[in-house]
């Protein structure tokens, strides 16, 4: 996942990590190199870390700098082993092997220089254990324990030397306790091309700052959070509501509703020590119940009311684009689910704005119906209902609150929780997950479909249009074309993918579309093309390469989302993150649509339900854009 | 004051004609045969590193020729710009015909450039004589350019690999090793970084032949050497030496009566007391890239490691821990003593913190920082621990 490490020109180059290459004019990628490794003899391939190497050979190296989805940096000068011949140690993670080595990993010098980088690195850390949200979750912590520290050989901070910034609606930012490991440095400039941090200043005066070192809020962040989950201190963290939702829930007065999204479901054990990708869903219901919310909804519902609207729009551009020959359609259309990908959008590549589709994200179509159709066919005035959001993201922060979102009148959700969050709530409430009773979700909003779960993982919005427009456009099943209705091709961690879905029959129009587009006739015969990416890093290939006319622009839909994994790597999961974890999660994900009864977003009844007795002029129609289509501002560097 | 230096000898163009002549197999054997070690500091053996970089396939291949000269109390390398430009450009162009490279970057100290316009007007010499540019010094499809780019400043930036990034635009911060600039170096292209006077003897040595050169200095350390000599002397200056000479050769030199001890190879040096004054200034015992400075039997050694922490503390880049945290802690500890506040215990701790920097850090600055506070309170503690009296039982 890491194949956009070296050609992002956004950022200063000399942010990031050098690549290691294999040596020039040696054709031996791939071949075997012995080495002993702690007296274990092994085999490598070329160019393998020594870090990596040890792995291999079940031996532990403490790392901190190092991060398995960035590019060596080779700083924090934790993880050095002794290379025989060598005068000086070696950074085990920044160490290609290219020829034999004879390595020890933990000779008396060796840990001597470990403990002495842990106690420099605590001689500036201000911070403690107990008041922190990364307490028994922290590596600078877990390092300290592993190197025995008991008292402060070169001292300890006694106050704070900078203000938290709380600038951000997502991320708080606290340098009192940073490591300057720069991962979330490489992290905004490597994984999502923004570059908003960076190291500033020389020597001891060294900080991680932002543009022109302005309040984080103040500056092109897109709000992924990516940085958060790859900090290894609780330098930086999100933006924390609990407090604000622990008041609605004690307020009698308040009707607090708790939508949940499909990742947190597949995440949330791990903040109680399940393995990742142990789906909590049930047990996370009764939880959510006896911390107080009064309702707990599928978000999975307005994921399949994204389908259909957002599979409307399509239609329609492209039927406007094929049939009525408007060239003034953007085509092809992007996905907007995902709000850190809507801000990066916004600041870097305004001018494509016309290709965003309008739907909403299912969070804030899910916030406009509770306090329009939901308050009204349950008799609560909207004006007391709290709308809480649980989500694996930290932007849906940024996101309930921009200023367009109140179409119901009020603010459609008041706030956004991370996995972690909730995480913490239902502890604070003596609750072990793990042990609760399942449960369902709440009418009228618990139903849903295999389609919505998927939408947790990258390539999962796409394999729900899809499942759809091929049945209501082709008149076929998806299981005839795809075994189990499971479109293998679009699923994969690949940074940016493309697929082609060739149309070889069309059937009717269903009854709601037919005053949108009398027959699909014009599209018998054509190929739909689209593309999957994740990561704002990939998503600047693609949009590259659509202006450049490449092979991206040909697609008809494209589904973006701006954490690498889809919304299962999402700014607000638990932490660590690492490939092998979001690969877990996306496993729990994709088992979870299996065993739906109902796979495809267009059959879950309590959508067609909802366009019956309220969104009554159907997708896309008068009502439905007031609530469930948004617009999106050129912010340009600009704000 | 300076002595009289082989480079006043030598004819410019003289070198690169000989080179040229012979091509880019007897260049490399030529240099295998003198057996040169680098001049800038680091001593690594010039003719392996031209070799790795002549193996390197592919186009696109730089000469560097590093004149940052940072080191305090290094003056040697703006003498031979400002005197002997020419045998400087010839040993890059040599560089250049045996790794097979198209272009030549000087990277000028930012204090140097005032000698600018100079150094531009004898490139402009060269390209018209036919030295430099198409088909350069009469070799078909040799064309060779050189190019002067301004330092930044900062110490750290004459470390190749932070120099490079330098070259490329960015921060200054030395890069992880391997791989090295032969392979992977500027512009991700294979490249040879070599010290102003590492190029300038390279010129000497294809001039006046490889027997010649390597007949200087002792087994090891093979030919002459520039020393800048500053501090307590009557005649501070550039000074030639074949390698191996004693420290007390050199002080006697330069006029130096009743040293203390010496500064071996700048901030980052030795320091040497005089009991050991009869050290051998050459690779295999007190290594330089230059810089000696002498202290007089007045100086306060407490003062000096004071300057030299002071300047690391300034100059680290600060991505590592060792070196951006090392540093300080060393200057406090320098403090600390100064006041009479550092007890015996404490002052273990720092000598072994000074270990871990020499080994832990990433890049020379600090794996050799601590270098200078360790030899002072190895060889000077009567003078430095007397100040802790009464203040620590
Ligand atoms: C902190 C630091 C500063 C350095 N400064 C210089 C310098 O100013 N000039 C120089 O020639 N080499 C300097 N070096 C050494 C270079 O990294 C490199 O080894 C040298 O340029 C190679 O040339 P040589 O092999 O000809 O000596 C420095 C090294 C370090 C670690
Ligand atoms: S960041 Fe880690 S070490 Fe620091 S206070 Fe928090 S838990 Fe403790
Ligand atoms: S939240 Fe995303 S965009 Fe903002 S600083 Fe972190 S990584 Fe960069
Ligand atoms: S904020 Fe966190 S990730 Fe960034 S440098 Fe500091 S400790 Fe590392
Ligand atoms: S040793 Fe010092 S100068 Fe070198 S990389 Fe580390 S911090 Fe930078
Ligand atoms: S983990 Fe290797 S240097 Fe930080």
């Amino acid at each position: 996942m890491t194949d956009n490490i070296n050609d992002s020109d956004r950022a200063p180059k000399a942010q990031r990590g050098q690549v290691i290459d294999k040596p020039d004019g040696v054709d031996a990628i791939g071949a075997q190199i012995t080495i002993t490794i702690d007296d274990n003899e092994i085999k490598v391939p070329m160019g393998t870390t020594i870090l990596e190497a040890a792995k291999t050979a079940g031996i532990h190296i403490p790392t901190l700098c190092h991060h398995e989805d960035l590019c060596v940096a080779g700083v924090c000068r934790v993880c050095v082993v002794e290379v025989e011949g060598q005068r000086a140690l070696q950074a085990s993670c920044a160490y290609p092997i290219t020829s034999p080595l004879n390595i020890k990993t933990h000779t008396p010098q060796v840990r001597r220089a470990r403990r002495h980088v842990i106690d420099l690195l605590l001689s500036k850390h201000y911070g403690e254990c107990y008041a922190c949200f990364r307490n028994n979750n922290c590596e600078l912590q877990s390092l300290a324990k592993e190197y025995g520290v008991d008292f402060f050989r070169f001292g300890h901070p006694e106050k704070p030397m900078f203000e938290k910034d709380h600038s951000s609606y997502s991320v708080v930012r606290d340098m009192n306790k940073c490591v300057l490991c720069r991962r979330c440095v490489r992290t905004c400039i490597d994984l999502q091309e923004v570059g908003v941090l960076e190291a500033a200043n020389r020597s001891n005066e060294t900080t991680i700052e932002t543009f022109q070192d302005r309040p984080l809020g103040d500056v092109v962040c897109i709000n992924c959070g990516q940085c958060i989950n790859r900090c290894p201190t609780g330098a930086l963290t999100a933006n924390d509501p609990t407090d604000e939702v622990w008041a609605a829930i004690d307020d009698p007065k308040k009707h607090v509703t708790l939508q949940t999204a499909p990742s947190p479901r597949a995440g949330i054990g791990e903040c109680f020590g399940l393995e990742p990708g142990t789906p909590m869903t049930f047990e996370m219901n009764t939880a959510v119940r006896q911390c107080g919310f009064d309702k707990v909804f599928d978000t999975n519902f307005t994921a399949d009311l994204t389908i259909i609207e957002e599979g409307t729009e399509l239609l329609l551009r492209l039927y406007k684009a094929l049939v009525e020959k408007d060239e003034t359609v953007a085509l092809p259309q992007f996905t907007s689910c995902s709000p850190g990908w809507v801000k990066f959008i916004e600041h870097f590549y305004p001018e494509m704005l016309p290709n965003m589709s309008s739907a909403k994200s299912p969070q804030q179509m899910f916030g406009a119906l509770i306090k329009t159709f939901y308050a009204e066919h349950h008799g609560i005035d909207p004006a007391d209902i709290v709308s809480v959001a649980l989500m694996p993201c930290s932007a849906k922060k940024f996101e309930c609150n921009r200023p367009e979102m109140t179409d119901s009148g009020y603010k459609d959700v008041d706030y956004g929780l991370t996995t972690r969050e909730l995480a913490k709530m239902i502890s604070e409430a003596g609750i072990h997950l793990p042990d609760m009773p399942k449960g369902d979700f709440d009418a009228p909003f618990g139903e849903a479909t295999g389609s919505g779960v998927i939408f947790g993982a990258t390539g999962g919005v796409m394999e729900a249009a899809l499942r759809t427009v091929i049945e209501l456009v082709c008149g076929v099943k998806v299981e005839d074309l795809f075994e189990h209705a499971n479109i293998l091709p679009i699923r994969g961690f690949e940074g940016a993918r493309m697929v082609e879905l060739p149309i070889e029959n069309v059937g009717p129009v269903p009854a709601v579309l037919q005053s949108l587009v009398p027959s699909w006739d014009w599209l018998k015969g054509a190929t739909l093309k689209v593309g999957v990416c994740h990561g704002t890093a990939n998503a600047k290939k693609v949009l590259d390469d659509i202006k450049a006319g490449g092979a991206f622009s040909e697609c008809h839909f494209i589904e973006f989302m701006a954490c690498p994994g889809g919304c299962l790597g999402g700014g607000g999961q638990p932490i660590p993150t690492t490939p092998e974890i979001r690969q877990a999660r996306a496993k729990a994900i994709y088992a979870e649509d299996e065993a739906y009864g109902i796979r495809k977003s267009h059959e879950n009844p309590v959508v067609w339900e909802l366009y019956e007795k309220f969104l009554t002029d159907g997708p896309c129609g008068h009502i439905s854009h007031k609530l469930l289509h948004t617009t999106y501002t050129a912010r340009g560097k600009y704000l | 004051m300076s002595t009289e230096l082989t480079f006043s000898q030598i004819e410019k163009y003289a070198g690169v004609k000989t080179a040229a002549a012979g091509g880019r197999a007897d260049i490399l054997a030529t240099m295998k045969t003198a057996g040169m070690r680098g001049r800038g500091g680091a001593g690594f053996p010039v003719s392996v590193k031209w070799n790795l970089a002549a193996a390197a396939t592919g186009p696109d291949k730089f000469i560097v020729c590093n004149a940052d000269e940072g080191e305090p109390g290094t003056f040697k390398d703006r003498l031979i710009l400002s005197e002997y430009a020419d045998i400087v450009f010839d040993g890059m162009t040599i560089a250049a015909i045996a790794v097979g490279a198209a272009k030549g970057i000087l990277y000028l100290r930012g204090e140097y450039v005032y000698l600018l316009n100079d150094l531009e007007a004898v490139l402009a010499r060269r390209r018209e004589d036919g030295m430099l540019g198409q088909n350069a010094a009469g070799r078909e499809g040799f064309d060779f350019d050189i190019d002067i780019r301004m330092g930044s400043g900062a110490y750290v930036c004459g470390e190749e690999t932070a120099l490079i990034e330098s070259l490329e635009g960015n921060r200054g911060e030395p890069r992880n090793r391997p791989p090295f600039p032969v392979d992977t170096g500027y512009r991700g292209r294979p490249t040879v970084v070599n010290n102003v006077e590492t190029l300038a003897w390279a010129a000497c040595i294809f001039a006046k032949g490889a027997e010649w050169f390597n007949g200087l200095g002792t087994e090891k350390s093979v030919g002459l050497k520039l020393l800048s000599i500053s501090g307590d002397c009557a005649n501070p200056g550039v000074y030639e030496f074949p390698l191996g000479v004693s420290i007390a050769d050199v002080l006697t030199a330069v006029g130096a009566e009743n040293s203390k001890a010496v500064q071996v190879g700048g901030a980052s040096g030795l320091c040497i007391p005089a009991c050991q004054f009869d050290r051998k200034i050459a690779f295999e015992d007190v290594a330089t890239g230059g810089s000696v400075i002498v202290f007089g039997a007045d100086r306060d050694m407490l003062d000096v490691v004071d300057n030299f922490m002071e300047f690391f503390v300034e100059e680290s880049c600060g991505q590592c821990t060792p070196c951006r945290e090392g540093n300080e802690k060393l200057l406090e500890g320098v403090q600390m003593l100064a006041a009479g506040k550092c007890s015996m215990k404490y002052l273990k701790e720092l000598c072994s913190l000074g270990k871990t920097m020499q080994v832990a850090s990433k890049c020379g600055l600090g794996q050799s920082s601590p270098n200078a506070f360790l030899s002072v309170v190895e060889h000077f503690s009567d003078e430095i621990l007397g100040r802790t009296e009464g203040s620590n039982a």
